[in-house]
């Protein structure tokens, strides 16, 4: 094999030996990620999925700025122990609106794929205020200053704007009405019919956070309660080939 | 360059010299080379063995077939296989002799502790003494009833959630935030209601509040406070406290009212496993 003599040759040019390792690294990124992009089982066809309404949004994007996942991951494995403990196997179709995904790579708290509906509005909002206060001996952090933070939503239309540019199928309507749905769904004294119609009707709309107002807590709750209720797993049936 | 090397002077260098030092040309040892090919030989297999090239429709399947999915799947399915029997037992049995079952009550009792440390500890505790807002599970204040069955109807219709069509449900009126009293009327309700199991913060407002009470609170908690379960009223007679019993705490709970949601666990747990739980709380002290 004579060729494979010549590597003193790659070995000996800095330049080449660069430009060459540069080609064997693409070959196998291409071979590993590009099929995923046309591949037909990557995303499964689910039932229930739907793009998060303004005040999830807004909840993801505080999830996001208080770094929740650094300790919290979404992302239930397909394993006994953790289906057992979370419910279902998290889909990749769940993560199809999450720009970007929250899988998380570190469980310093339990996975919250699957929190939604688990606990009571008012677990979450104790919780969150001081942790210690239900769950003694959890190491999370106060978060009780969200409580005091009032949004309005200026600018969720941006957002939901943003999300519909990566792919997100939020409609002109939706992003139009993105404040009036995004301050609706926190008031059940509100005329919310149009967030129903828009999002579907299975959207909760509560005072989330039980104070007058909006707040990033009732931001954040609306989206941990939201967390893996979306999918209708009774008309599920996996592929085995995934 | 005190000594010249000494050791296999017949080794080739590169020919690379830095700074007089000058590199052998020594070839890899067997063993890691043998280790390399091996791993190339190793990866061949594992491709053909399990799921890896990509096609255009799906990846090649792999001939052993393996699936992540499936053998969840599997795992999951042979675990409920080794307790198939007993599960269907449980699920069927009648709840209100299942005590008489030893085997039976022994199973569902430790079934039942692993089903309440995973889904229902974070509220009520993993102890079960609950928490401000979460009852106490052990003592032998009930709002909806502390029998087997009322425990198992509780678990599985939750408390006035929006998940579930026919789950308990009552709703104090928030007598302050609706203006159904006025302050003065809040405190002389609220000393009252302490009155009934402690000592009031102001005695002399306690002979109104008997009065507002009357009008306003016998219907759920009756005459003498002592609750209704068909309604889910609390007991207000009995020093036990679910928000707690200081003059400004009940007079908060007059005031806007409390609405406690407890989720229905149908949805996430099987008959087996509500019976379990059912039994595992019953028997933790407070059971009727």
């Amino acid at each position: 094999m004579a060729i494979l003599d010549k590597h003193k040759f790659i070995e000996t040019n800095a330049t080449l030996l660069l430009v060459l390792s540069l080609l064997v690294v693409s070959i196998g990124g291409i071979v590993q990620i590009a099929p995923l992009f046309w591949l037909e089982n990557t995303i499964e066809d689910v039932e229930g999925m739907r793009p998060y309404t303004p005040l999830e949004l807004a909840g993801r994007d505080i999830y996001i700025r208080e770094g929740c996942y650094v300790c919290h991951s979404q992302m239930i494995r397909p394993m006994r122990d953790e289906v057992e403990r979370y419910g279902h196997y998290s889909l990749a179709a769940e993560s199809k609106y999450d720009h970007p995904h929250q899988w998380g790579s570190k469980r310093t708290g339990p996975d919250l794929a699957r929190v939604g509906g688990r606990y009571s509005d008012d677990w979450h909002v104790d919780h969150l205020i001081n942790p210690q206060s239900v769950v003694p001996e959890s190491v999370m952090p106060k978060y009780g200053f969200l409580e005091r933070r009032n949004i309005d939503g200026e600018y969720i239309g941006d957002l939901l704007k943003a999300n519909a540019f990566v792919g997100v199928p939020y409609s002109d309507e939706m992003v139009e009405n993105a404040q009036a749905d995004f301050l609706a769904q926190a008031d059940p004294d509100a005329d919310y019919d149009g967030l129903l119609e828009r999002y579907g009707e299975e959207i909760a709309v509560r005072n989330f956070d039980g104070n007058q107002g909006v707040t990033e807590m009732d931001a954040l709750v609306a989206y941990l309660q939201m967390l893996g209720t979306l999918v209708d797993f009774s008309t599920f049936t996996p592929d085995a080939s995934r | 360059m005190s000594k010249k090397p000494t050791k296999k002077p017949e080794v080739p260098t590169t020919g690379h010299t830095w700074d007089g030092i000058q590199e052998y040309d020594n070839p890899m040892p067997r063993w890691w080379l043998w280790c390399f090919y091996l791993t190339i030989i190793w990866g061949i297999g594992y491709a053909i063995a399990y799921p890896a090239w990509p096609g255009i429709q799906s990846a090649t399947a792999g001939v052993l077939g393996y699936s992540t999915r499936g053998e969840v799947a599997a795992e999951i399915a042979a675990a409920n296989a080794r307790n198939e029997a007993i599960n269907t037992r449980l699920a069927s049995a009648d709840l209100s002799t299942i005590a008489d079952d030893v085997e039976l009550n022994g199973y569902a009792t430790s079934a039942g502790s692993a089903v309440f440390k995973t889904w229902c500890a974070q509220c009520h505790g993993s102890g079960a003494a609950g928490a401000k807002g979460y009852p106490n599970l052990l003592d032998n204040d009930w709002l909806w009833g502390g029998d087997i069955e009322s425990i198992h109807e509780t678990v599985r219709v939750g408390i006035r959630t929006e998940t579930h069509d026919e789950t308990r449900y009552s709703e104090m009126p928030a007598f302050g935030v609706f203006e159904m009293l006025d302050d003065t009327q809040l405190d002389q309700v609220a000393n009252y209601v302490i009155s009934l199991s402690g000592e009031p913060q102001d005695a002399t407002m306690v002979a109104a509040g008997a009065a507002l009470f009357e009008e306003n609170c016998t219907s759920c908690h009756g005459e003498k406070g002592l609750g209704d379960r068909e309604q889910g009223a609390p007991n207000l007679a009995d020093a036990i406290w679910l928000y707690g019993g200081d003059f400004d705490t009940v007079r908060e709970t007059i005031y806007g009212s409390r609405f406690g949601v407890m989720p229905n666990w149908d949805a996430r747990l099987t008959e087996a496993q509500i019976n379990a739980v059912a039994v595992y709380v019953h028997q933790l002290g407070g059971g009727e």
